[in-house]
């Protein structure tokens, strides 16, 4: 259960070898989590970050788990809530994609918007359902400012994610008052592994500085989580510039 | 008795809500042993008028019972003082009927809104405990539903009586309980105040003032460092005798004091007040405020108001007042003066963190004073008690010592991390914090700070070994 402070004891995390999804394991597990699923593709990536949680003191587990294969995901997903309750699912899974290839590959463009809004819709619904059965829950879903408008430099993982924000929106509301709490981080550029070497946008942020800001959100109950804060208010003025002056930004 | 779909539910702290998937609210023996066969694969717990600070009373996709229906008094020997009720019935509705018979409740807490069945299954204390114990000391019998669907009848001195008392509704649903009163000639306090100038002047003060007197409780300025360090006003309280009435009115002091007197603005002070007392001394009029909003800013008690707040309490306080009177609601009830007074937090919510440490670890209550002062997270009106000898149940809260309580909003910074730290100093002290007020504690330290745990789950997997009743606390803290 969670405590006073929306901290939960257990926690599943779909993309079990996300950075962000890491920091954030690492920052709960520091406050209250004993018990971490980490749900991903079967590899040597996932075993050391399950190893790397348990140094932290938790009860790690891993599942086998393929996004892109939605079909499974109820029988997958259903096993790890048969075994007790989860007090927060945290929705990390995604690909970044490479934008140029992507362009001339239509093949590719189609796996990063499977993966980050179908499968997400998926794996979202089938955790959504198991926890309104048990009556309380957190589904933190990683969306991204990407999706907030979509730029040319990164419009496919940009719309896949505006896809994912918009469904995770939905469902926030679709949730409410049944003990159910949807909350959608919306962080900008995160310095990753995965990120390393692209360029950075401005109100670029680290995985620890996303772990802060989930951990605050769930003590508040946010719906929307902005990391850093400033991209808000600075997303509320990027939304409303006409398109042609948009298009011009160097951002 | 159709079960409802439950909108989700919080204690009194407004913190962790959580969705039953069933609520049903039995209006007798019958529908109640329905409802905990009928509770489902995720069990269900009793819940009363949902008091308790933290998630004693939720259950998470189960069965939550509304015990507020089964609120009949079934008979009050008025000779005697001996009261059998329901348990859904409130100690305020109590109060209404017993008053004027002559009788009060033998333990109240800072509410009058708690059940009969809350009151054991919390094993509630007050500011009596020192001379009455807990709630269940006063208990006779109680008629205990239990997991299987029998009702038995539970007397003091059993094992199951002990697990019940204290047991968070977790041994199953009480339907009733027969207990012993507390005579009163008039529905009137007649309190003392006094300033403690520091923590060390406090503790002296509760150790020898307060065996004087029935009621002792200070109020505590967590906010205020260096030498006035738990500075604090004491308030000690007597049931008002006849005598001393008559002999109040003839030195001609008319009114009735006291935060929380509520009774109309207009006898503040006159001499109508204790005329018409006189004429009706067991008379109960608790009067009420409007309620507090639905919406208050976040952070309306935040360390400026509060700091003010205290400030002027300890001021307004007066070194020493003797003798004046009090109504009831105002002792013991003053924030059942304000309905929904729990928002005033904010919608975060707040937690309330009581803790008790024995005698001779004086060290440790004042180590941990210091660090929360030192911390200044914002604490209205904590509160100091010194309690009597522990209770009988294995899941009661009182242990011969002291305790401290106080309320801090959930929004501030570091507090979770900060509360675990205090529990561990309680729990090397050999403290425990109370479980009905509890919604943050991590399971680990339960068992250091309730020995008996272990007894208490051996008898509930033997009365209930597929965990009928279950609610959140106890699913949070593995009991």
């Amino acid at each position: 259960m969670k405590d006073a402070f929306g901290i939960p004891q257990s926690l599943l995390v779909l993309g079990g070898t996300s950075e962000i999804a890491l920091a954030t394991a690492r920052r709960l597990i520091a406050r209250r989590t004993r018990t971490v699923w980490l749900a991903g593709r079967a590899s040597s990536a996932l075993d050391a970050a399950a190893d790397h949680l348990r140094a932290q003191g938790a009860d790690v587990r891993t599942v086998d788990f393929d996004a892109l294969d939605p079909g499974s995901h109820a029988e997958v997903l259903g096993k790890v809530f048969a075994e007790g309750d989860i007090d927060m699912t945290l929705l990390a899974f995604g690909l970044l994609g490479d934008q140029a290839h992507d362009e001339a590959d239509p093949a590719s463009a189609v796996r990063v918007a499977q993966t980050n809004y179908t499968g997400a819709v998926s794996a979202g619904l089938v955790c959504a359902a198991a926890m309104q059965t048990q009556g309380h829950g957190s589904l933190v879903v990683l969306s991204s400012v990407a999706g907030e408008r979509a730029r040319r430099a990164d419009f496919i993982y940009g719309s896949s994610k505006a896809g994912l924000d918009a469904f995770a929106q939905g469902l926030g509301d679709a949730m409410y008052g049944t003990g159910v709490h949807v909350m959608v981080v919306r962080p900008g550029f995160v310095r990753t592994r995965t990120t390393a070497g692209r360029e950075e946008t401005p109100l670029a942020t680290t995985p620890e500085a996303v772990a802060v800001a989930v951990e605050l959100g769930l003590r508040r109950r946010s719906e929307t989580v902005w990391v850093p804060g400033a991209l808000r208010v600075a997303m509320s003025v990027l939304r409303h510039l006409p398109r042609s002056l948009f298009r011009r930004l160097p951002v | 008795m159709p079960a409802e779909i439950a909108d989700p539910v919080t204690g009194w702290g407004r913190t962790a809500p959580t969705a039953a998937a069933r609520l049903v609210r039995p209006r007798s023996y019958e529908e109640a042993v329905r409802a905990v066969r009928d509770c489902g694969t995720r069990g269900g717990i009793p819940r009363g008028l949902g008091r308790a600070y933290g998630d004693a009373a939720q259950n998470a996709g189960g069965s939550l019972i509304d015990m507020t229906a089964l609120d009949r008094v079934l008979s009050v020997d008025a000779g005697a003082g001996i009261v059998e009720c329901e348990a859904g019935i409130s100690l305020h509705r109590l109060m209404e009927v017993l008053l004027p018979l002559g009788w009060f409740v033998p333990v109240t807490p800072g509410t009058r809104h708690v059940t009969v069945g809350g009151a054991i299954g919390s094993d509630i204390h007050g500011r009596n405990h020192r001379a009455s114990g807990s709630f269940s000391r006063h208990v006779l019998s109680l008629d205990l539903l239990t997991a299987d669907g029998d009702v038995r009848t539970v007397v003091p001195g059993t094992p199951l009586f002990d697990a019940t008392a204290g047991g968070m509704g977790l041994t199953g649903v009480i339907l009733s309980a027969t207990f012993r009163l507390h005579p009163v000639e008039t529905s009137l306090m007649s309190v003392d105040t006094e300033r403690a100038t520091d923590l060390d002047d406090l503790m002296d003060r509760l150790t020898t003032s307060g065996r004087r007197h029935r009621y002792s409780v200070a109020w505590i300025d967590l906010l205020a460092g260096g030498s006035s360090l738990g500075r604090s006003v004491l308030t000690h309280g007597e049931h008002t005798t006849l005598d001393t009435l008559s002999a109040h009115a003839a030195r001609g002091r008319g009114g009735l004091g006291g935060w929380g007197g509520w009774g109309g603005w207009g006898e503040w002070g006159s001499r109508g007040a204790a005329a018409r007392a006189r004429r009706q001394p067991l008379a109960f009029r608790p009067g009420q405020l409007p309620a507090a909003p639905s919406y208050v800013a976040q952070g309306l008690l935040g360390r400026t108001t509060v700091g003010l707040f205290n400030e002027l309490w300890y001021r307004g306080a007066g070194r020493r007042r003797t003798g004046e009177l009090q109504r009831i609601s105002a002792f013991f009830h003053p924030l059942d003066g304000v309905p929904h007074w729990n928002r005033l937090y904010g919608r975060g919510g707040f937690v309330r963190y009581q803790f008790a440490v024995g005698h001779g670890q004086e060290e440790a209550l004042v180590r941990i004073v210091r660090r929360i002062v030192r911390r200044g997270f914002p604490a209205p009106l904590a509160v100091l008690k010194r309690f009597g000898a522990g209770d009988p149940g294995w899941l009661s809260f009182p242990m011969a010592g002291w305790t401290l309580s106080l309320d801090m909003p959930t929004d501030r910074t570091g507090l979770g991390p900060f509360l675990d730290e205090l529990d561990e100093d309680v729990a090397a002290a050999g403290g425990r914090v109370c479980l009905a007020k509890d919604s943050r504690l991590r399971p680990e330290l339960l068992a250091a700070m309730y020995p008996r745990l272990d007894e208490f789950r051996a008898l509930r997997a033997e009365l209930d070994p597929r965990a009928v009743f279950v609610s959140d606390l106890s699913r949070r803290l593995s009991i």
